[in-house]
């Protein structure tokens, strides 16, 4: 285990280095000037100039390059060129939105998806099988903005019960305006989610019921729910947890539209402003945040995968199942 | 089973939507009033200097609020003295007097001094300066503090605008650091916290050495998007929005005794500015047909419904050079196409119009298209983000015609610089420019600019499709708001919440 973690710390590494380059790279390659957010129409020449020298646009790309690089190795993710923020604690202050709003988005979607998901697969040639099927399919094309609008309509504007949108200025020091202020949004990003989850979860569990192992275990006089606790939903698992996994991951940077419909000052809306703007220091902090925030969650994917499916961790792990086997075989 | 499952997912629902709604809502409208007035905007500070690119939302957030210049620019369009409490003028116009108002300090406490006065005239017209006042100022040879209540001017040549200039300069503590994200001005408010992305608040000054605001404190809060700001309005999460953005949405106010919706005087110019350095619009002719082909009337009703004006040029009605000039260039299709046939055009031609992908421009350039199709000239649309407008259209001037909006008032001015992007060059005109900013009277400078005016509505330098309304909608227990800012400026320190 101690080896395993080794080398995926390593990749970590070494992938947050390449996406640093790749980041960096793709971001000269856009079109536009950074220099253009700052002026306004009738700068004159002598402003422009002076806009291209305070971004640092008149810098070769390598010397912009190894400016960044260093900044990062010092953990220093920069300054903004246009609000002159610093764009570490920046992103904190956004991530106190976004990440609370991805998590309980995340449990409450699995808390909707695995309950309808599993009824959907066992009673899948019942009306309400087929019903909680087609529904989900149907969750899966709806616009995640398109609820948004639905639910302030009705708990907003209707019942006047929840707000349409912001987020307390002090943040969580009143947890019960934070909550309020995150509920919509939260139930908005978990139906969305969920819909999704629910095909997984449902072909997953479709998958199980027809295994020879849940046919044997109920043979050897299991009963349905014993099988299905101790064989089916171990099983049924492994491949849900991957899902959601990326489901995790995409919902991290995938807010920016909920963030949009309920004026949320989360990471997504910091990016969509500061690729608006060219401002190069806050796209590359919050695309490396991200990419961080991404490679950990598939690493904990991969870790809880492991705990659950022992084959994973005899392939990757050595033979330990084999030098079991052989201990077995010796007593 | 399945009732257990289903109920199990509506109580999760259900119950995190309850969870979050039971401790009461801030929202609510039963909820007792504060002294803090809540302002709804779509224009959030890029940052908090104005003379580093801190945009239309600086303006709006700190101008007359956190900083305050010599002059102040009401409501009304007209200058008045603030921290200057006089001033004189030499006989031959060169010289400026100013003294300064006694007892004002800043709000970190330092007093303001003449030193603070020329610190911030000289960060306006630094080299490295993103002010958009930074060529107006350029007039401005040197200046002198003789001692700590006056600030002497010495101009390169006479600029009867200066006054009015300086209004939009920020009289800033000469100590003052990290002016991109902090303050320190002598204005009624101080900054509380800037949340970017967010909000920002101002708190009420103890002190400001004029009237008190009448309100405990302010806070700006900022959408991206304008439906959730309407939403922000209709759930009393603010008080006020600055500026309408969606015409659409205002039926939900008008009509409902609950808002107050104003319809006031704003500055903004909606402009077809053709490149008049290339062919075909380098001829008066073809600039006048287009003028005439495009039926404005109808454009400013299917954008913004009843609201909105037309003008007919490039002043509007708040600046004292304004006269109605929309029967210069009338709507009129047969005069198009026999003003296209005497340039030579009488087939028509096609151009492209480089249309900045925000709203209203995309709709406007449809009506535009289908309005120069019935006169055989073939529109074809190209949508740019502002970022390649700025790189394409002001700076390399690489365009047929564009559209963009002109917040700015008393920028008729800009007719007089031959190098502008829209590539005007009447020489005529460039000269009366001059002459106006030297006129000895405001009454040589204004007959001067109604000339400038009204020729470059004879030459259609550019088609002024419409005015923007103002259009500010409040709670109706709200009172005391600016109804017409001029150049985004908001003026909060008179609002009072019943």
């Amino acid at each position: 285990m101690v080896s395993y973690l080794i080398r995926r710390f390593a990749f970590l590494v070494i992938t947050l280095v390449l996406a640093s380059i790749v980041l960096f790279v793709l971001l000269r390659l856009l079109p536009g000037d950074p220099a253009n957010a700052l002026l306004s129409v009738g700068a004159t020449k002598e402003q422009i100039a002076a806009a291209r020298e305070h971004v640092g646009e008149n810098l070769p790309l390598v010397a912009q390059f190894f400016r960044w690089f260093g900044q990062l190795a010092r953990l220093d993710l920069g300054t903004s060129y246009i609000s002159g923020l610093p764009v570490g604690p920046e992103i904190v202050q956004r991530l106190v939105v976004t990440v609370p709003l991805t998590l309980m988005a995340f449990v409450l979607a699995v808390i909707i998806a695995v309950p309808v998901g599993f009824v959907a697969a066992y009673k899948s040639h019942r009306w309400y099988g087929i019903l909680l099927s087609a529904i989900s399919q149907l969750g899966i094309a709806v616009p995640v903005f398109w609820i948004g609008v639905l639910l302030v309509t009705l708990f907003a504007l209707t019942l006047k019960v929840l707000p349409a949108g912001g987020f307390p200025q002090d943040d969580w020091a009143d947890p019960g305006a934070a909550l309020q202020s995150l509920a919509l949004p939260v139930v908005t990003v978990a139906l969305v989610m969920s819909a999704s989850v629910t095909r997984y979860v449902r072909s997953a569990v479709l998958d199980v019921l027809d295994s020879d192992y849940l046919r044997s275990s109920r043979a050897l006089g299991a009963g349905f729910a014993e099988a299905m606790w101790r064989h089916g939903l171990r099983n049924a698992s492994v491949p849900v947890i991957s899902i959601l996994g990326i489901e995790l991951a995409t919902t991290f940077l995938g807010a920016v539209v909920v963030e949009s419909v309920f004026a949320l000052p989360g990471l997504g809306s910091m990016l969509l402003t500061s690729i608006a703007q060219h401002d190069y220091p806050d796209i590359q902090g919050v695309l490396f945040v991200s990419t961080f925030v991404v490679l950990v969650v598939g690493f904990l994917a991969d870790f809880v995968q492991r705990l659950v499916d022992p084959r994973l961790r005899a392939s990757v792990n050595g033979n330990r199942f084999a030098s079991g086997r052989r201990r077995a075989a010796r007593a | 089973m399945k009732k257990k499952l289903g109920l199990a997912t509506g109580v999760a629902l259900v119950a995190a939507l309850a969870l979050a709604a039971c401790s009461g809502t801030s929202t609510s409208p039963t909820k007792p009033v504060s002294a803090t007035i809540n302002i709804g905007s779509v224009y959030e500070p890029q940052n908090l200097d104005n003379t580093a690119g801190g945009g239309q939302g600086v303006t709006e957030a700190l101008n007359g609020n956190v900083y305050e210049g010599l002059f102040r620019l009401t409501d009304s369009g007209k200058v008045q003295n603030l921290l200057a409490s006089s001033y004189t003028k030499s006989s031959d116009g060169l010289t400026y007097t100013f003294t300064l108002r006694s007892g004002v300090t800043f709000h970190s406490g330092d007093k303001l001094t003449s030193k603070d006065v020329k610190y911030s005239i000289d960060k306006v017209t630094a080299a490295d300066s993103q002010s958009a006042r930074k060529s107006s100022l350029t007039v401005i040879k040197s200046i002198d503090t003789p001692d700590d209540a006056t600030v002497v001017v010495h101009l390169s040549s006479r600029s009867i605008s200066l006054p009015y200039n300086l209004s939009y300069v920020w009289i800033i503590d000469h100590s003052a650091k990290n002016l991109k994200t902090s303050e320190d001005g002598t204005g009624p408010y101080e900054l509380g916290t800037w949340k970017h992305g967010s909000s920002l608040s101002l708190d009420r000054s103890s002190k400001y050495w004029g009237t008190p605001a009448k309100n405990a404190g302010v806070v700006f809060h900022y959408y991206s998007d304008a439906t959730a700001l309407n939403n922000a309005l209709l759930t009393n999460a603010v008080d006020v929005v600055t500026s309408e953005q969606s015409p659409d949405a205002l039926t939900q106010f008008t009509g409902n005794a609950s808002y107050k919706v104003t319809d006031g005087k704003s500055t903004t110019k909606l402009l077809l500015a053709f490149n008049d350095k290339v062919a075909p619009f380098d001829k008066v002719e073809v600039r006048k047909a287009i003028t005439s082909a495009i039926d404005n009337k109808k454009l400013l009703a299917s954008i913004w419904g009843k609201y909105g004006t037309l003008i007919g040029s490039m002043v509007p009605p708040t600046d004292p050079w304004y006269e109605n000039l929309t029967k210069v260039n009338p709507y009129d299709v047969t005069l198009a196409k026999k003003e296209l046939a005497e340039a030579g055009y009488a087939k028509g031609f096609t151009f492209t119009l480089d249309t900045p992908n925000y709203d209203p421009h995309p709709a406007a350039a449809q009506i535009i298209k289908s309005d120069l199709a019935k006169v055989g000239i073939t529109v074809k649309i190209n949508i740019i983000t502002p970022d390649t407008w700025y790189s394409k259209v002001y700076q390399a001037h690489d365009f047929e015609a564009t559209m963009q909006e002109h917040v700015n008032d008393r920028d008729v001015v800009f007719y007089g610089n031959p190098d502008f992007y829209w590539g005007y060059d009447n020489p005529k005109v460039t000269a009366w420019v001059k002459e106006a900013e030297e006129a000895q009277t405001t009454a040589g400078q204004t007959a001067l600019l109604k000339k400038v005016n009204t020729q470059i509505a004879d030459d259609a330098a550019s088609d002024w499709l419409y005015l923007y309304p103002q259009i500010v909608v409040a709670s109706s227990k709200l009172s005391g708001y600016p109804v017409n800012g001029l150049n985004s400026q908001f003026y909060a320190y008179d609002i009072v919440k019943k």
